[in-house]
């Protein structure tokens, strides 16, 4: 299945891009998402252990599964205000 | 116009919001307006750049609209935050509160900034005289 995914701020830079489509086995969790990431992306695994991420807009657990054309975000610690 | 949630990359008028805010049952408005500093712990900040993910950041402020007015019994809540390049002494962020009484009004003001501060997603990159650096605050 495949599902776009979403890279903000800290993690975009280290990315070198905001949006991409990942392809992942049917019934992969956010969890499995965020390690095929943090393995690509060397850098993205040395600067956490957690990631924070939003399943379509809204936070989600590293258990979640995701289904078809889910929205995934990784989101850095956040620093508005 | 009562409440309203906003992002934006324009300035706000703190008069005009606080003009609007108000209605007969209200007793007491309470606004923050959180501004860009020129120091961060010694740093010299030439300028901020504010980034968020649109969509998400509108949900998760009503979301704490919505908290924030069952929990301390509010009338009305504006959230406006500014996003894009700011420079020191802009404004970043105004959250005003309208209630029938005023220790409601001051609570419900802190509560909404300190959330917004965790949850919403909105970051902030310090461009330095030497330099730029995200600055990561809390999940």
């Amino acid at each position: 299945m495949k599902v776009r995914v979403k890279l903000f701020a800290s993690y975009r830079e280290i990315v070198g891009q905001s949006d991409m489509v990942l392809e992942l086995r049917d019934g992969a969790t956010v969890q499995m998402l965020v390690d095929c990431l943090k393995n690509r992306y060397e850098r993205l695994g040395s600067l956490t252990d957690v990631i924070i991420a939003s399943v379509n807009k809204k936070y989600a657990r590293d258990d979640v599964v995701l289904s078809e054309g889910d929205e995934v975000a990784l989101l850095p610690p956040v620093s508005g205000g | 116009m009562g409440s309203m949630i906003l992002v934006t990359n324009d300035d706000f008028s703190v008069d005009e919001v606080l003009r609007k805010i108000r209605n007969k049952r209200t007793g007491a408005i309470v606004s923050f307006v959180g501004v860009v500093r020129e120091d961060d712990s010694g740093r010299k900040i030439k300028m901020l750049e504010m980034e968020t993910y649109k969509g998400m950041a509108e949900k998760e402020l009503s979301d704490l609209k919505d908290k924030a007015m069952e929990k301390y019994d509010l009338e009305e809540v504006t959230i406006i935050h500014r996003i894009g390049s700011l420079s020191p002494g802009d404004n970043i962020v105004l959250i005003a509160v309208a209630s029938g009484h005023r220790k409601e009004a001051f609570a419900g003001a802190e509560f909404l900034i300190d959330e917004l501060k965790k949850v919403v997603p909105l970051w902030k990159k310090e461009i330095l005289e030497d330099g730029e650096v995200w600055v990561e605050g809390g999940h």
